[in-house]
């Protein structure tokens, strides 16, 4: 995994594979925060924070890993010190940068131990990324996430005005609108 | 208030069609989407769910005298991951193919919010038995709604079931349905006929509330 040039990953972890559209991880969010854009961008900002944390936690615990010979508690040690550095970011954020803290606390602690981090964290296992690797990785991932759930803010913005039948409301029909989003993002395969 | 005791029986019925976690609940939307490409992969996913579900249970609940408040999140997720590492293995004893066809998502079950939110809302709560019960028919009523989209996606996608063929050879297939679209589209579907049917249930519920009085 040497000779893979960084831009492709980004572009391979942000459009081609995006978390959201064509692996089904964070999906929670992606419905739950996606009802406006000032909210979804925030959102998708804590993400792409958080996964750049995962990422380096992933490769650092990935390492102590190998040298003690235990990977059966990768799944374990990966959760638990994903979500407490996040937890400690979060404390010297609020102590750092009250206004940061402000925009994108709230949303911290529902993203921790959400499946796009986790994932994110197994997936650059998985595919044997080295450490900058890794963090490019990240960053296409975080903005990705991000782009789909801005999108996806602004489409069901549009949505609320619409006269939409009474039994389609709601989870039906952002599920429609999700899988004409995922058609759409299906154009990018060929880009890599 | 005082609660009507709950049956043993109806604490596992539950999770079947009222309380279902993926059809009502809409929890656990990652894997129930991602995996439910065939139906086999749905089978299998909802299976290593229910036993992660279960066991999940069965110790959150013994336990659940123990732990200490301020540290259950952090005990509910080591206790689910452990067990979630064990299928991991135990699948990948029983056959490589189908670990290599979940790939990452056993391993995604541990941050299922659906396990989480049973350890918290009932195991902690109640005795053994009937955390194992309620985790149980939690398991099966997601099993249930994964194998439901995956026959879907299955059938219109590549023409087979359980990998048999379907369809004369003329058969044109949804390829549509095998790509992660499909899995958003098979989904609505099936949460447009649930609400129909409870809209059903909710009116003739009114009907007959008002016919008594």
């Amino acid at each position: 995994m040497k000779d893979v040039s960084y831009w492709s990953i980004f572009l391979n972890s942000s459009l081609i594979n995006n978390f959201v559209l064509a692996y089904f991880l964070g999906i929670c969010p992606f419905f739950g925060v996606s009802s406006k854009i000032g909210t979804a961008w925030k959102m998708g900002a804590a993400a792409s924070f958080v996964m750049l944390v995962a990422s380096v936690c992933a490769f650092v615990i990935n390492i102590i890993l190998d040298i003690i010979g235990a990977p059966y508690l990768r799944i374990i040690s990966y959760i638990l010190v994903i979500s407490s550095t996040v937890q400690l970011v979060e404390m010297l954020l609020k102590k750092l940068s009250p206004p940061t803290y402000q925009a994108l606390g709230i949303f911290l602690p529902l993203i921790t131990t959400n499946c796009a981090i986790f994932g994110l964290a197994l997936f650059q296992t998985n595919k044997g990324y080295s450490f900058s690797q890794a963090f490019v990785y990240a960053l296409g991932a975080g903005a990705g996430f991000a782009l789909a759930l801005v999108l996806m803010a602004g489409v069901r913005e549009k949505l609320d005005l619409a006269n939409v039948p009474q039994l389609v409301r709601g989870t039906a029909a952002a599920l429609v609108v999700a899988g004409v989003l995922s058609m759409a993002f299906m154009g990018f395969a060929g880009l890599g | 208030m005082a609660l009507k005791p709950v049956s043993p029986t109806d604490e596992f019925v539950k999770g079947l069609w009222r309380d279902n976690p993926v059809f009502i609940q809409v929890l656990g939307m990652c894997p129930a989407l991602a995996v439910s490409n065939t139906a086999i992969n749905a089978l299998a996913m909802g299976a290593a769910t229910t036993f992660v579900l279960v066991m999940a249970g069965l110790s959150v609940s013994l336990l659940r005298k123990f732990i200490p408040k301020e540290a259950r999140i952090v005990s509910y997720i080591c206790i689910i991951a452990t067990f979630v590492t064990c299928v991991d293995y135990i699948i990948m004893a029983l056959s490589i193919e189908l670990h290599r066809a979940l790939g990452a998502f056993i391993a995604l079950i541990v941050v299922n919010c659906l396990i989480l939110g049973r350890s918290e809302a009932f195991a902690s709560k109640n005795k053994p038995g009937r955390a194992m019960l309620d985790g149980l028919g939690m398991g099966v009523g997601f099993t249930f709604a994964l194998l439901f989209i995956g026959i879907v996606r299955e059938v219109l996608g590549s023409g087979t079931l359980f990998g048999v063929s379907m369809f004369p050879d003329g058969f044109q297939t949804w390829t549509i349905m095998v790509l992660p679209s499909g899995g958003f589209l098979a989904m609505a579907g099936w949460l447009l006929i649930v609400n129909w049917l409870r809209q059903k249930e909710d009116d003739a519920a009114r009907r007959a509330a008002e016919a008594e009085s």
